[in-house]
This record gives C-alpha cells, structure tokens and sequence, in this order.
C-alpha cells in the first residue's frame, strides 16, 4: 500500500503513528528470531542425543575438523557482528556514508567467512567425511562416525545458507544507504538486518565449541 | 431496521472496490486474503471429505474393495490434506484474517505484505503436496513415521517438503497476528476487552510461533534422510527412530490446539451473542486460551506410550496431559454457565456452537481414556483413537468453524444464508457425524486396529454403520456448499448487525468498506456488555 502523509514519509496507511511502526516492526523481528533459534534449537537436540548416545566418537571425530580455521572464522563474525553494531549507530546518527563503509566491511566479513567454510568443506569432501551413506573415511574406526558429520553439515550448513541471506540483506541496507533512505529519522530496515546479523553470529558461537573444540 | 435500507448493492465495499481479479491476486487488504484462504481451504476439504468417503467406502465390507497400497494413500491424503491443508490453516488464516482487524478496530494486519507473502508460500507448499498425489500418492500416514517414511518408494519427499513450506505461512501469519494485537489495538481496546475470539487467536497465534520451526526442522531432516542418508533416524546407521517421533510430536501435538482453539474462541463469541448475556467468567475463559497454549508444549509424549520410552516419562506424560482437562473444563463450565437462564436463539451459529459444546466433550472425555497410560496400551492404534481425534477435531474444530461461518456469513459477504436449509443441514451433519464416529469408538474397544483395509467379519455391522454416517455427513456438506453458494447470489441483503453482537466488526457495514471503518473506533466498554445500559447498539 501507498505510504500516507499523516506523521513521516515512511508510515504505512494502517499505522497511526512512525513510533507504532517502529515498535511493531522490532516486535515482528524478535518474534521471527525466536522462530530461528527454535528451527536451530532442534539440530541441537539431535546434536545432545548423539552426543550423550555415542561421546567417544564425538571426540575422534572433531579432531578432523580444522580448529585454526574455525577459530578465524569465529573472530572473522565477532569482528562483523562489532561493524554492524557501528553501521547501525552511524545510521541513527544520520551518518549515511560511514554507515555504508561499515556495511561493506560487514559484507565482506560475510564474505571472508564463506570463503574459509568453502575451504573447509573441499577439504571434508576430499576426505571422504560426508553425511550419512557417502561417507568413507577409513581412519575413522568408529562404526557411527558418520552421525557426526551428518550433524556438522546440517547444523554448519544451516547457518551458512543464513550467513548467505544476511549478506543479501547487507548488501540492500548498503544500496539504500548510498541512496540515503535511511536517517535518523527511518532506519529501522538496518536496525533489523543489525539484529538478525546479531543473532546469526551468536549462534555460531554456541556451534563453533560444540564442533571443533569438544575434547 | 428495515431490511430495505440494506438493499444498497451499488454500495462500495472490500469486495467491490477496487475491482479486477489483479486487485484480488495483489491485494494488501486483510479480508481479500482472508476470503482467499477460505476458498482454498474449502476447497482441500472438499477433497480431504472425498478421500474420507473412500476410506469409508473401502470399509464397507471386510473383504478389500481396493488393493492395500491404494487405500494405505487413501488414509494419507485423507489426513495430510486436512491436517495440514484445512483444519490447520482454516480458522486462523481465513477467519482470523478476515476478523482480528476488524475486532481491534485497525485498518489491517500489522505487515499486510507479509500477510499476501504466506499467502502465496501457502499455496506454493500446497502444490508440492498436490503434485505428490498426481505423482501417485503418499502411503506412510500423515505422521511420516521413520523409518518407513525413509524407505518408501512414494513421493514422501515432496509431500515433506509441502509441509516444511505451508509451515513457514503457518509462522508467518502467527507472527504476524501477535504483532497486531499488540501494537493496533484501537484506542480504548484494552487486552480485557478483547473480544475472545482474539484471545483464542492470541494463543494460537503463540503456538504456530513456538512449535512450527520444529516441525519445519524435522521435515528437513527427514528430506536429507530420504536423500543424503544422514542417519539420525535410521537405526542402521546408529540413528534412533522415535527421535522422529519427538519432534513430530513436539509440533503436532501442540498443533491439535492450533485447531481446536480458534474454534473455542468462535463458541465464545456465538454463545454470548446467541444468550444475549454477558459471557460467564471472561477473564477465565481468556486466560485459559494461554493455560492450554502453554500446556499443550509438554504433553507429546502421551504418542508414545507403547513406543518403548521410559516408564517415567510415561507416568509424567500421562500426568501432564490430564492438566490440559483443567483449562479446558474450565471454557466448557463457563459458556455452559453463559447459557443459563439466557435469553437463548435458536440460530445455526448456535447449533453448531452447541454441537461443539456437546461433541467437543465426547471428545475431551474419551481423551481422557487416551491419557492414562494403563487403558491407552490397550487402546492404542485403534478405532478408540480415530473416533477420539475425530470426536476433537472434527466434533470440535469443524463444528466451531461452521459455527464461525454461519455467524460471520452476513458480515463477510453481506448475505444472509437461508435459515431453514442451514438448518436441515446442521441436521444432517450433527446425525451424520454421531452416526459415523460412535461406532468406531465400539470399533476400538473391541479391537479393531486402524489404518486397516480389512478386518475380521464381526466388525462388519459397526463399520457399515459408520459408512452410512459418512453418506449422511456427505449429505449435509453438500446442502451446505450449495445454498452457500446460492446466498452470494440470492441471499436477503444482510444488515451491518442482524444478530446484535457488540463487538467492533458489527459496528461497521456488512460488507466492511476496505478501511474497515470509517472512523477509527473508540472502545469504552467490554466485548460483550449485555445488559448494561451505557452502550449502544
């Protein structure tokens, strides 16, 4: 629907005021939140289960995962998460050419960060450790070693195709910026790719120990 | 009112204005998207209700009538289509659209471009599950128990990957509505003088929130079972099948109250407007909405009785699942309460909320049965459960919906159905469904298991009996889908308030104009004020 004149440029007909489209719009967002964190919250549990059922393999298994380059891809998205929260408060400020520089160092930490889960995937996929019947790593001994790395691409996978949508989204807020839609006055778009930024690199920070650093 | 003053057929209205099919398929407004939920979905339950009638047909004689793959995809569409294609979404997404505006006094939904967008991704999982029929069906059940589910040769993977989509509609509308309500109520709508329709949506609406990622995770997991082979469900590979059966449950238990509490909000609404009294007990029947959202996440287990889990979690499932009695005792007390010594009409609504009213507590009870752990090993996967779960949501769900769209009829579409074949109708369903779903309850504690295509010759009489239910059901679906269908044309021209509700959506035309009112209403007095002088009509 068309936006209407009664307060700013922004405000859709069916909303009386900017405030109320703004409080309406954040309470969408944490509600959808919720809703990832339980989509997750359901490999975790399959994660808890196997991880109680078969503990040993848990442990030979993650020793083939490469904790370097996990380690670097964790800071890689602390380092995203921190630009932006800056982009965000550079938008809020009005500060519509800072907030795209800092957008475009997010995307690129994006980016960064797919590049090396490439690398680590090539490298699982030469090794034969693929998910369930396509696995065939013979140093592996134990019989259900498979299960551990069925649940590192659903769960590392998962997360990787968010990581993907958020640099879409990044990438928007980033043109917007440049054709200075956002201000002080409407910046709830980047606000909420803030957010939903946010919660994609929590989450990798509850997968990143639960993977690669188990022992 | 006279009826001549309605008789504005030119007038402008949601459904004439603006005009175009386009105006239609891209439309932001809640009561088009509404309208066209309800279309589709009565369209799946035609062909759920047909699927229905060939089970029962199938069950006519004990000898098979078709092959047992052919009936085993019978039972399927049967239950995926109306589980998943019409019980589920039909309340909320038609209904629920259409009204939850309206009753708050807003304009629309909070995101009506969200809301057109589940629309479409609705459609988009209906497709995938339809294309799976033509493709030759599904056979595992609509519970797509593992491991089966992982074995067989059917096009489980697409019917799966229907439901993981539909689901994202289901979340998106529910985040949707919970957003509304707390951020577009008009001023003066308090929470506790939300009409109770609403509450019942609230907590719905926290339910598609919390419990469909779940199943949205576990239908995924299932697609990478069938394709990649990942293994947690299959036991050959280590995986652990009733792991399945958890996260399955821990969605579709829950998403029974997706089904049966929009409908107790609808009985709400049509018991106190068909008293005229002001309902007994609001604030109890609001907050027992929340009490069994909230119940209905811990309870799953009770599926599982016979499925090997630990004796406690059986005792503790089988405690838990008594609790959900106490909310929901308290809404049948209460609108029993309501109806005494009110002032009561005898209108279809209130047949059919009536029906509910009587049905729905056949169904509670036996769920009862079901409940305690000691009679459901005895009477698991039987005809017990069948006539049980149909008793719930079919005795429940269907006749609160029906309820719902007699009582909404003139409203939406500015037509009043004919009194006396809705009547005859509302016969022919109520007899029918007794007559078919009794039976199976006798069925079941004799031992007839379900999902059978032939059965020992001393079930015979029971099953033909329930056969012929379903005749008679069919019966009243048709008469009902038909003068329906007349009224849109024929019907009298309905007034803004032909029932005398006092909630917000009688206090605008029938048919609403596209801005539901044209002012924004000021609320200065509960949903249901009969009897108090201080509000008018």
């Amino acid at each position: 629907m068309t936006t209407a004149t009664h307060g700013t440029l922004h405000v859709h007909h069916h909303f009386e005021t900017a405030e109320q489209q703004y409080q309406s719009s954040k309470l969408g967002l944490w509600l959808f939140l919720v809703t990832e964190i339980l989509l997750f919250g359901g490999l975790f549990v399959v994660y808890i289960i196997f991880r109680g059922l078969y503990p040993e393999m848990f442990s030979q298994a993650h020793h083939f995962l490469d904790r370097v380059l996990g380690s670097v891809n964790t800071m890689v998205l602390i380092c995203s998460s921190f630009t932006m929260a800056m982009a965000v408060r550079a938008v809020q400020r009005s500060e519509s050419a800072r907030a795209s520089q800092l957008l475009l160092i997010t995307f690129f930490c994006g980016l960064l960060f797919m590049g090396i889960k490439y690398l680590e995937y090539t490298h699982k996929f030469h090794e034969g450790l693929l998910p369930g019947i396509h696995f065939h790593n013979a140093e592996l001994t134990h019989p259900k070693a498979a299960l551990f790395f069925s649940l590192y691409f659903m769960m590392t996978g998962l997360h990787g195709i968010h990581v993907l949508v958020g640099m879409g989204l990044i990438a928007w807020m980033i043109v917007g910026c440049n054709r200075g839609r956002f201000d002080a006055h409407y910046s709830t778009p980047v606000e909420l790719t803030g957010l939903y930024w946010h919660l994609v690199d929590l989450i990798w920070i509850y997968l990143f120990p639960l993977f690669y650093l188990i022992s | 009112m006279s009826q001549e003053e309605y008789r504005m057929p030119e007038a402008v209205s949601y459904l004439n204005s603006p005009k175009g099919w386009k105006s239609w398929l891209f439309t932001l407004d809640h009561k088009r998207i509404g309208m066209m939920y309800l279309l589709l979905t009565m369209v799946f339950f035609a062909v759920g209700g047909i699927f229905a009638l060939l089970v029962r047909y199938e069950l006519l004689t004990p000898a098979p009538t078709f092959a047992a793959n052919t009936y085993n995809k019978m039972f399927t569409m049967h239950g995926a289509i109306m589980v998943f294609m019409f019980i589920i979404p039909i309340i909320p997404a038609a209904l629920g659209n259409f009204f939850l505006p309206l009753q708050i006094g807003a304009k629309d939904v909070a995101f009506p471009r969200l809301n057109l967008a589940s629309y479409y991704i609705f459609i988009g999982g209906a497709l995938l599950a339809v294309l799976a029929i033509l493709l030759g069906g599904v056979d595992t059940g609509w519970t797509f128990y593992t491991p089966y589910s992982i074995k067989t040769a059917t096009a489980a993977t697409l019917v799966t990957l229907g439901v993981f989509v539909m689901g994202f509609s289901s979340i998106l509308t529910g985040l949707n509505f919970i957003v509304t309500i707390h951020k577009l109520r008009a001023p003066g709508m308090t929470f506790h003088r939300m009409p109770l329709f609403l509450w019942a949506i609230y907590a719905t609406a926290i339910i598609q929130v919390l419990a469909t990622p779940v199943i949205g995770i576990t239908t995924v997991l299932l697609v990478m079972e069938r394709v990649l082979h990942i293994g947690f469900f299959d036991p050959a590979i280590g995986g652990d099948p009733v792991l399945f059966q958890h996260f399955f449950w821990f969605y579709s238990h829950p998403a029974v109250y997706i089904m049966i509490l929009p409908g107790m909000g609808i009985v709400s609404e049509v018991i106190t407007v068909f008293s005229r009294k002001q309902i007994f007990g609001y604030r109890a029947v609001a907050y027992s909405s929340l009490a069994i959202a909230f119940i209905s996440f811990i309870v799953w287990g009770h599926h599982m009785f016979v499925s090997g889990q630990s004796e406690l979690a059986n005792l503790l499932f089988s405690l838990l699942t008594m609790l959900v009695a106490i909310p929901t005792a308290i809404k049948v007390v209460n609108w029993t309460a309501t109806l005494y010594r009110g002032s009561i009409r005898l209108g279809t609504p209130m047949l059919y909320a009536l029906a509910f009213l009587f049905l729905f507590t056949i169904g509670g009870l036996t769920g009862l049965f079901l409940a305690a752990l000691s009679v459901d090993v005895h009477l698991h996967d039987t005809y017990f459960v069948v006539a049980h779960f149909h008793y719930v949501m079919m005795g429940g769900t269907v006749m609160g919906l029906l309820a719902g769209l007699h009582y909404w009829w003139p409203k939406m579409f500015g037509r009043m159905y004919p009194e006396t074949w809705a009547k005859v109708s509302w016969g022919f369903v109520f007899v029918g469904f007794n007559v078919t779903f009794l039976p199976q309850f006798m069925l079941g504690r004799l031992g007839m298991p379900r999902r059978y295509h032939e059965y020992a010759p001393h079930f015979a009489g029971l099953n033909q009996l329930s056969t012929v239910g379903s005749w008679m059901l069919g019966v009243g679906f048709l008469i009902m889908f038909t003068y329906f269908l007349w009224s849109l044309k024929r019907g009298a021209f309905a007034p803004a308030n032909p029932w005398g509700g006092k909630t917000l959506e009688w206090q605008t035309a029938s048919p609403p104009p596209t801005e539901n009112f044209h002012q924004t209403p000021t609320v200065t007095a509960g949903p249901y004020e009969y009897g108090l002088k201080a509000m008018g009509t």
